[in-house]
């Protein structure tokens, strides 16, 4: 009798899914923010990224994204994300001719880099925890929303948000009009506490003279996008972000180097050789983006575009290119490309003048006037009609030019680039 | 000081921007896809992010790596890697 019900309660699912289908498309249900599958009540997609700098960080990320279909135009999505960095990062002083010794963050003990390389933290480890939840569901004929919460927690940083989108379609849901709000209240409490910015690190002792434990960081985001059905085999948005962040939006554990301002060198004195960063504690950034899905035969072509800008003096460009090549029903290959060049902020400098400090400072070369490429390729594989598999496998190259070369500072590399691998494995499940 | 790749990729940009407009203009004009021509446009392969934790992840490392953030969604979550 409950194997009996249990197989009727199955094909009374199959026959909903297909149901389901059927009325979306009837309804011209293309949903903009999410697939469109049959109803199954769970959709699980699963991954785990390993990414990897030469020389710098490794980062070991997993995700799982779950997905509930009520089946009255409602869900309910879930994300749990933990990530663990481990390795070394640029600190931000010029590398120079001679071995350089710094103080940690904590303030407690020295490191020291060897000549004629790029100082590099040995010492940046950090696991990340975070959770989001949303719920989206139709509220009115041609009307959908979703409002989202998110929280994440790490060894020097919290974050709590939360977020809201309308969506309302028109033409026959051929156009779907986005208004999307977002805000963050955010924690930095760097390891050692906030050194005061632009002051000189105390190598010789060491310590760290510090000026608060915290300090807080407010992030909020609107976005309105339009969505328009181009052709039966073509999809376009075009999206215009404004967002505003407020507070401490230093990096606490970045410094710069000051040179004499004709041999470049540094002082000889060593606690008057590297000074704390500052940024300024408001910045203003828009975007604009633009992103098109095309299907030939079977392939899948995505093409996007955004335009960035901000009040640092940010301008930049990021083309992204996917080409989603059908290897018969069950296999696909992806190869992808992605381009992004931006100019530096204003307070860029990638050294310091003695006696010109600027109100502003920061050496940080992700401020700086930069060009990062991605060449990747991701294959797939449908191992049923309910779940798939994926890998994909990318080489990110970032090159950045320094603000300013001074003196003796021309035989060096003063911003080396930084190349990464990233390796994705994912796994996805519908029942 | 721009840099003759930036200069580039801002010509680039105008280019993209005329395509886009012209697109957006065409598609707006034409006959709009009825629902029982929606059977592409339904197919996941079709849709704005068919891979969640692919952009997520993207998003992720782009955001940590590069100054600029945002664009083609809202929210998200803050993160000290940046």
């Amino acid at each position: 009798m409950q194997l009996k019900n249990k197989t009727l309660k199955k094909k009374h699912k199959q026959v909903s899914g297909s149901l389901a289908i059927a009325t979306a498309s009837l309804l011209g249900c293309v949903s903009h923010s999410s697939t469109v599958q049959a109803a199954e009540d769970w959709e699980f997609d699963t991954s785990v990224l390993y990414y990897s700098e030469t020389d710098r960080v490794s980062l070991v990320e997993p995700i799982i994204r779950a997905r509930k279909d009520f089946g009255d135009d409602s869900f309910l999505n879930l994300r749990l994300v933990v990530d663990t960095l481990t390795g070394s990062s640029a600190n931000g002083a010029i590398p120079t001719s001679s071995a350089q010794t710094f103080t940690s963050a904590s303030g407690n003990n020295n490191y020291t880099t060897q000549a004629n390389t790029a100082p590099l933290d040995p010492n940046f480890r950090d696991t990340r925890g975070a959770v989001s939840v949303d719920w989206e569901h139709s509220f009115a004929k041609d009307w959908r929303a979703s409002y989202g919460f998110n929280y994440s927690n790490e060894i020097n940083y919290e974050s709590i948000g939360i977020s809201t989108t309308f969506n309302r379609d028109f033409n026959q849901k051929n156009s779907t009009l986005t208004l999307g709000l977002s805000y963050n209240a955010d924690s930095v409490n760097p390891i050692g506490g906030i050194p005061f910015a632009l002051t000189f690190m105390d190598v010789t002792t060491p310590s760290k003279a510090v000026k608060s434990g915290s300090e807080d960081k407010n992030v909020y985001d609107i976005l309105l996008g339009w969505t328009q059905v181009i052709g039966r085999k073509d999809l376009m948005q075009f999206n215009f972000n404004y967002g505003n962040e407020s507070g401490y939006l230093t990096d606490g554990y970045k410094i710069l180097s000051v040179v004499d301002g004709t041999t470049g060198d540094l002082s000889v004195n060593l606690d008057q050789r590297y000074l704390y960063e500052k940024r300024p504690d408001d910045r203003t950034r828009q975007a604009l983006y633009w992103r098109w899905s095309h299907q030939f035969d079977t392939d899948v072509f995505r093409l996007s575009y955004r335009y960035f800008w901000d009040d640092w003096g940010i301008t930049s460009h990021t083309i992204d290119m996917r080409y989603r090549y059908e290897m018969g029903s069950k296999h696909f290959l992806e190869p992808h490309l992605r381009y992004y060049s931006q100019s530096a902020a204003d307070f860029y400098h990638t050294s310091l003048v003695q006696g010109q400090i600027p109100n502003y400072a920061s050496a940080d070369y992700r401020l700086a006037e930069m060009t990062s490429t991605t060449i990747g390729l991701k294959y797939g594989y449908e191992l049923s009609d309910s779940s798939e598999f994926g890998v994909r496998i990318e080489s990110i190259i970032q090159q950045a030019d320094p603000s300013q070369v001074i003196g003796n500072q021309s035989s060096q590399d003063l911003v080396p680039d930084v190349e990464a691998i990233l390796l994705q494995l994912s796994y996805s499940l519908r029942f | 000081m721009m840099s003759k790749e930036f200069v580039l990729v801002r010509k680039i940009t105008y280019l993209l921007l005329v395509v886009m407009s012209v697109l957006i203009m065409a598609g707006c004009s034409s006959q709009p896809v009825q629902p029982w021509d929606r059977d592409v446009l339904a197919q996941k392969k079709m849709q704005l992010e068919p891979y969640p934790n692919d952009a997520f992840l993207d998003e992720h490392i782009y955001f940590s790596k590069e100054a600029s953030r945002g664009g083609a969604g809202a929210g998200g979550g803050g993160c000290g890697c940046n």
